[in-house]
């Protein structure tokens, strides 16, 4: 396939859509209330438009309808009418294109040119005009530089999504949605999709409406702000004036408005004892087999620092982990942070290196030799979980009983239960009820866990780690896509924990977090990458 | 190490087989051509027939490119369960013919070995176009000829092919899944019905997340016009004169080994 430079895209296939809504609203028949009601709007073609609200406010719902993505199967559900170029947007189908916060959700296909191809074949282009219409989309998201048979899934987060907006634009859409199209994308990779966004709104002259809950990566690009909530529009304006009426508002609501940022009283740092000590390791993500694991334990036992035959993602990685202080791992993605973390709660073997707890975080556990005792990869799982608890990033991976209240007894009972002691029922009572209290989550206490919302799935995969009291909490990534109320609540229980010298180590590439809890900060660099040439000697 | 055949977690990346001889052929004929193999070797069950397609088989792979030895090595699974039926085949069919072996339960006469032989042959025989399939062909391929040649509903064809891109993300989930319960103090130490809980509690985590990411991805999908209408193919699949010849040469082998044997006298159908 060639490709010729594509200056502009044809403006007879793709102007701006316009979207009217009069008292629109959706109904789910089984539900009590309208998930949306009263949406009175109109927006131009081509206008940019921001979506604000608190979670809940049915902003996705509005968007999906907006995107002909809501079927109203029984003729109920829809209340008013919402036109888009004035047809139902069922109707106008290829008009808008929608474009969902997980990057993983954006790619249909496996090949590069094959999954922006995907949309035009649905609308019945020809054979040739999609061709030239993949690589006209590819040059206004940056990706021109991809062979079309390039891998999707080799591609990063920022660049999956600018590949679903070249899917869009594609379509020649008219209308660009895009819902929270960066929550789950790191500093870099934000800049990155915001700049493709608003480069081919440029080229296209489509319409753009955002959902986005951290106001400042928009609000100077966009030319209009809606503020909804579940019982219509509150505020409809100029950024500048919204975001001035609205501001209490918003920050009630937990949206990140700019200039905003919880404050907190500058806290003393009183570090304690070392609780972890590593000495030069280098870690992987590769999981060992049982060979390596039994090598790894005779070299320990023999009193050998072992090393292992697997690739390191990085390495020469020194630092101690203290009592009551914070210790934030920062650093580019794919540095390794995330997998020195794991290491570190003793998730995974390290590669090279000595990397051992204390005496004082290591007694009792269940291990004859001290060489193992203070190895903390050859622990037990539930000596580890009772010393150190993990919480990742998806709370819901950690998930594994039906409601909450058991949720938090698991790991005390399990540990009890590996250690074949009775379990102290006053005892582990009064712990759950004070992590109900504690985590404001005693009005869900017999909820599923899986039904819950994200900042209480992210407050009860915090409780359950610290239901078993551990002395080293580790975080990978806790303030990541979590509203300012969330976020402000995670900060003050950090800060709680460090003051009862609880260790406290996060994955994170939010450096206001870092700054709000304080401590010291451990940096990935330059002098912890593995070079290229000795990773592909050992590949092969 | 060598770079293996096929990567565990992406069934799309790039293999070196998929870029020789055999990737370059048209998806669908190849897919055709293995379906007809398979039938051929069904119909028979003598062990002249089934062991010279088996050997025409290995001489055809290794003209085109393709090492055949060592991809039964690697997929070395389906090896050995071809060996092992053909075994145990050979010690528990009716004993007729000279006794080779008799050693209290085991018991081989020359017959049944070669019923076994010739079992453990058909199965090698049947898996080598299966894996020359596997390895040499992205799926995005076979779904374009299913699609677009064979007239299967498109919707089916590119949901499954949407959905196959997931195996991958799923097995890293597993992994991540797995750690996340060993944080929580779950593992090595439990008795092996609280592992089975352990293993039923992920699997279901695996699916919910599987069905919440298929849900996303099924809207990413109507949002780009994907519905049960019409539409037009960026990729045509394209057939060539080796496409030709590839399928004519998987016919001849068929042939030649039941001919072989019929002209041997040893040629036995299924039904006889």
């Amino acid at each position: 396939m060639q490709t010729s430079p594509v200056p502009s895209f044809r403006s007879d296939t793709s102007s701006g859509a316009s979207i009217v809504a009069e008292n629109f609203g959706w109904h789910y028949p089984a539900h009590a209330q309208p998930v949306i009601s009263e949406i009175n709007l109109r927006i131009e073609p081509g206008e940019k438009v921001l979506l604000l609200g608190p979670s809940g406010a049915g902003k996705t719902t509005l968007l999906h309808a907006i995107g002909g993505l809501l079927h109203d199967e029984d003729g109920e559900s829809q209340l008013g009418t919402l036109t888009l170029n004035g047809y139902t947007p069922e109707d106008a189908r290829g008009v808008s294109g929608l474009m969902q916060q997980d990057p993983e959700s954006s790619v249909v296909l496996a090949r590069v040119g094959d999954d922006v191809a995907f949309g035009p074949e649905n609308l019945q282009v020809p054979h040739q005009e999609i061709w030239r219409r993949v690589d006209e989309s590819l040059a206004a998201v940056g990706l021109d530089h991809l062979a079309l048979d390039h891998s999707t899934s080799a591609l990063s987060g920022g660049q999956k999504q600018r590949l679903g907006l070249a899917g869009i634009l594609a379509m020649h859409a008219g209308a660009i949605l895009l819902d929270e199209p960066t929550a789950n994308l790191d500093p870099e990779g934000v800049k990155e999709v915001r700049d493709a966004v608003l480069r081919a709104q440029r080229l296209t002259g489509a319409t753009l409406v955002v959902i986005e809950h951290r106001v400042e990566i928009w609000a100077e690009y966009v030319d209009r702000v809606i503020v909804v909530n579940r019982n219509g529009i509150t505020h409809d304006g100029t950024p500048l004036q919204v975001l001035q009426d609205a501001r209490a508002e918003l920050i009630a609501a937990g949206v990140w408005v700019p200039d905003y940022s919880p404050e907190f009283p500058a806290r003393e740092a009183v570090a304690g004892d070392v609780l972890i000590t590593a000495e030069k390791i280098a870690v992987t993500r590769q999981n060992p087999s049982r060979r390596i694991i039994k090598n790894r334990r005779a070299d320990l036992l023999a009193g050998r620092s072992p090393h292992l035959g697997l690739q390191p993602v990085a390495q020469n990685l020194s630092v101690q982990v203290r009592a009551g202080e914070h210790l934030g791992i920062l650093g580019p993605n794919g540095s390794g942070k995330s997998t020195f973390a794991l290491t570190l709660a003793g998730l995974l073997l390290p590669v090279a290196g000595e990397l051992t707890a204390s005496p004082e975080l290591s007694q009792g556990v269940d291990m004859k030799d001290p060489a193992l005792r203070s190895d903390i990869a050859s622990w037990k799982p539930a000596d580890l979980a009772s010393r150190i608890g993990l919480v990742f990033q998806e709370p819901e991976q950690q998930f594994i009983r039906s409601t909450v209240r058991e949720e938090l007894e698991f790991g005390p009972r399990h540990i009890a239960r590996s250690r074949r002691q009775p379990v102290d029922e006053t005892q582990l009572h009064v712990r759950v009820e004070e992590l109900l209290e504690r985590l404001r989550l005693k009005h869900v206490e017999s909820a599923n866990p899986f039904t819950l919302s994200g900042g209480e799935k992210r407050r009860l995969s915090v409780a359950t780690a610290l239901a078993s009291a551990p002395r080293v909490l580790v975080l990978d990534e806790p303030t990541f896509g979590q509203d300012a109320n969330t976020w402000k609540e995670l900060v003050l229980l950090i800060r709680e924990l460090l003051d009862e010298s609880v260790a406290v180590i996060s994955v994170t590439h939010d450096l206001d977090f870092v700054r709000a809890v304080g401590g010291r900060t451990f940096v990935l660099d330059s002098t912890h990458r593995v070079s290229t040439d000795a990773a592909s000697r050992r590949a092969l | 190490m060598s770079a293996p055949l096929l990567s565990s977690t992406d069934l799309f990346a790039p293999a070196p087989a998929r870029t020789g001889r055999l990737g370059q052929l048209n998806a669908g004929v190849k897919l055709l051509a293995t379906l007809l193999m398979t039938i051929g070797l069904l119909l028979v069950k003598d062990w002249v027939s089934v062991g010279s397609i088996f050997l025409l088989e290995l001489v055809a792979l290794r003209l085109l490119g393709l090492n055949p030895l060592k991809l039964l090595g690697t997929f070395w699974p389906i090896l050995f369960a071809a060996l092992l039926s053909g075994w145990s085949t050979s010690l528990l069919v009716e004993k007729t013919g000279e006794t080779l072996i008799h050693w209290g339960v085991l018991w081989i006469t020359t017959d049944s070995l070669t019923v076994g032989v010739t079992l453990a042959l058909r199965g090698l025989a049947l898996a080598l176009p299966g894996l020359m399939l596997i390895t040499t062909t992205d799926p995005t391929d076979i779904a374009d000829s299913l699609a677009q040649t064979a007239k299967l509903p498109a919707r089916f064809v590119l949901a499954a092919l949407a959905s196959l891109r997931l195996v991958g993300l799923m097995m890293s989930e597993w992994n991540v899944l797995g750690q996340a319960r060993r944080a929580r103090g779950l593992g090595s130490q439990d008795s092996l019905w609280q592992r089975l809980k352990t293993l039923v509690g992920q699997t279901f985590a695996l699916l919910v997340q599987a069905i919440r990411r298929g849900t996303r991805l099924a809207t990413t999908m109507e949002a780009r016009g994907f519905g049960s209408g019409k539409r037009t193919w960026a990729r045509v699949p394209t057939y060539s004169r080796a496409d030709l010849w590839f399928f004519v040469g998987a016919l001849a082998i068929c042939a030649a080994g039941i001919g072989l044997s019929a002209t041997a006298g040893t040629l036995l159908w299924m039904w006889q």
